[in-house]
């Protein structure tokens, strides 16, 4: 991957975005019928599914019931055929165990899990196509899945998510990434992952952008929410 | 085993203590434990103690062919194992979330930040590379697992010769240790962990949490950077709400302190390679052995105690006078006096209890059966008159009251609760029997 230049000499990737421009996100909610709440998102060509259930009874040992919290478990699992070269392990590998740890912790933050206390809710997140930058489609899916089951419950949270912009192709895992779930209300992260080397002097300026990054996300995604609650809305007539 | 929970007081405690900047240990907020770095007699093995947190780091190679991808890269390849021994909640099925963590974080610490040359692994193109492993394996665990296991792998892969090799045309020689001596990896850099914990919805921050503090905290941030001040990793674990300049100022203090520990490595690994050339002892038996039956002594902190007096002085001051007691002794008989009434017995209160009676004299009896608590009013001053007892009826047992003078009374009595009454006496008392557990 030497030689492939992030930007160009007037300043435009690869794919003819600026450096701090967003792919289009496209989100739908409500694809599901069986599932209490689901969404569907497109981040250029990344493509999330996510689906909640809950909260309900705990499944399995009771022990692990909390007094005075809802339980929240997250899976994540990426489709074999996803990324360029075919996936062996879709999920239970370390990496989409990691994911699934992170995105818990994420949506533990935002979800007022002491409102049911004793139950639990699911989350499973199906990723379908990924191009790179397959969390933000992840957490921004999930975000609306959860938003769309119960709204009162969530605090105002999109987990976004930021990666500085790549090509397709392959995953480049040296160039830093940064990835950060805000609460836009409070401006708290409540998940903040990176990798590869960055140096000091350079991190206030990449959480200024992905900051910046993820309120645009929260402002798209909650103009979808309430779309969708106008709809369903009229549908029943009120 | 399931790990012991921890107890409310002691959780209080150690919050309270962070809030007032006091550590167990006597550590400052900053202050990371004592490091301690030894190594073994092969190349690449090495023991990381932080504090109590003992990791042991094992590097090995193998020629192996290269993934289809990366046909010019050699292949790294990490993984820490929470011993059985490191702490009794380790079983070997029950850590899966804290192991994916733990591993996770250290695979994209030292693999992505390119710590190591893997187009230096590389043999033959598309048929032979290196394959280095590291194996970390915590030996014990108190606190903090992810800088020692860090700073394990590094030591551990800075100290790894990988034996020489050589190409010419197609033919590959691998030469052995003795033949020609191995050759050291080629590191860029050294990234290190450095841990925060949050406690108080992030008001206090400690660096280095030990096990205990780990327990109370409410969540990890982790920072992993080299000496050039580049971070290499930064990982928010447990749930925490993390600010900007909270993030910020915790990046400054990791710079700080990476310095000091990447000084303290270069040196131990020099120390190292100067004993190996000299040809002196090295090896875990020569610097384990050092510390003989006092291998966890327990460093004194020192403690400044020089205002201990007048703390002391201040509080009894300010302290309240104790409670009156009321204590007078009453007078029965000569040779018999009551202080004070006793315990109440609370066995039983709602249920059938032992009954003791005291068959004393009448005054004797009437105060004592006054602190007697009754479950109905029939009861009468025992032996007050002699005269029987009557009490209701319901699980009466039999009971013979033996006075030296009489015969012996058959009494039926109700259980009740009474308290205890001490009261010395000469006379053989009773004999009681015990209820039958009601339900």
């Amino acid at each position: 991957m030497a030689g492939l230049e992030l930007l160009s000499d007037q300043g435009y990737r690869v794919d003819g975005r600026r450096a701090g421009e967003l792919r289009k996100i496209q989100a739908r909610m409500g694809v599901f019928a069986q599932a209490d709440g689901s969404a569907y998102i497109e981040q250029g060509n990344t493509k999330a599914l996510a689906v909640v259930y809950g909260p309900h009874e705990i499944r399995g040992s009771r022990a692990r019931a909390l007094p005075d919290r809802a339980l929240v478990n997250c899976q994540y699992s990426s489709a074999t055929f996803s990324t360029g070269e075919r996936k062996r392990r879709p999920h239970g590998d370390r990496k989409s165990c990691e994911m699934g740890l992170q995105l818990r912790q994420t949506f533990e933050a935002a979800i007022l899990t002491q409102l049911h206390p004793r139950s639990q809710i699911d989350i499973y997140v199906q990723v379908s196509r990924q191009q790179l930058s397959a969390w933000g489609g992840r957490g921004m899916g999930w975000g609306l899945g959860v938003r769309g089951q119960e709204p009162d419950t969530l605090m105002p949270l999109v987990g976004a998510c930021w990666t500085p912009g790549y090509p397709c192709g392959t995953s480049c895992a040296w160039w830093p990434q940064l990835a950060l779930a805000l609460l836009p209300a409070s401006g708290q992260l409540a998940l903040l992952e990176m990798d590869a080397r960055l140096h000091e002097d350079h991190l206030e300026q990449v959480l200024e952008a992905a900051a910046r990054a993820a309120r645009d996300v929260h402002t798209l995604l909650d103009r979808v929410v309430r779309q969708h609650v106008r709809e369903a809305s009229i549908l029943l007539g009120d | 085993m399931k790990e012991t929970p921890l107890s409310n007081c002691e959780r209080r405690f150690l919050l309270r203590a962070i809030e007032e900047k006091k550590r167990l240990d006597g550590r400052q907020t900053y202050d990371y434990r004592n490091i301690k770095i030894t190594f073994g007699t092969d190349y690449g093995c090495c023991i990381v103690e932080l504090g109590k947190t003992r990791v042991l780091g094992q590097v090995s190679c193998e020629l192996v062919s290269p993934k289809l991808n990366r046909a010019t890269e050699g292949i790294l390849f990490f993984n820490l194992e929470l011993s059985q021994m490191a702490a009794p909640a380790f079983e070997p099925g029950r850590q899966s979330d804290l192991l994916v963590k733990l591993n996770r974080l250290l695979e994209r610490c030292l693999r992505n930040s390119k710590c190591i040359d893997t187009e230096s692994l590389c043999v033959v193109a598309g048929e032979k590379v290196w394959q280095i492993r590291v194996d970390l394996h915590l030996l014990n665990h108190d606190g903090n697992i992810i800088d020692a296991a860090s700073i394990a792998a590094i030591v551990a892969l800075c100290h790894f010769r990988r034996p020489d090799v050589s190409v010419q045309g197609d033919e590959v020689t691998l030469y052995t240790p003795e033949e020609r001596d191995p050759v050291p990896l080629s590191i860029h850099h050294m990234p290190i962990c450095v841990s925060f914990a949050f406690f108080q919805q992030g008001t206090y921050l400690l660096v280095d949490p030990n096990e205990r503090e780990e327990r109370v905290m409410d969540g990890l941030l982790v920072i992993a950077m080299n000496k050039h001040r580049e971070i290499c990793t930064i990982q928010s674990s447990g749930g925490i709400m993390l600010l900007k300049d909270q993030v910020l100022r915790c990046s400054k203090i990791a710079g700080v302190k990476v310095l000091e520990i990447t000084e303290l490595i270069q040196k131990a690994l020099e120390n190292d390679q100067k004993v190996r050339k000299e040809g002196g002892k090295f090896g875990f038996a020569e610097s384990i052995a050092s510390q003989r039956i006092t291998a966890f002594k327990m460093e004194k902190a020192p403690i400044d105690t020089s205002d201990v007096e007048e703390k002391a002085e201040e509080i009894i001051a300010e302290a309240e006078p104790p409670s009156e007691v009321v204590s007078k002794p009453v007078l029965w008989t000569p040779g018999t006096a009551q202080i004070g009434e006793g315990i109440e017995n609370s066995w039983g209160d709602l249920e059938d209890s032992e009954k003791e009676e005291d068959d004393e004299g009448g005054s004797d009896e009437a105060i004592i059966l006054d602190s007697i608590k009754m479950d109905t009013r029939e009861v009468s001053n025992i032996g007050s008159q002699d005269a029987p007892i009557v009490l209701s009826d319901s699980e009466e047992e039999e009971m013979i009251i033996l006075e030296p003078d009489k015969n012996p009374k058959k009494i039926r009595t109700q259980t009740i609760s009474a308290k205890q009454e001490k009261a010395p006496s000469k006379k053989p008392v009773k004999k009681r029997k015990k209820k039958r557990a009601a339900n």
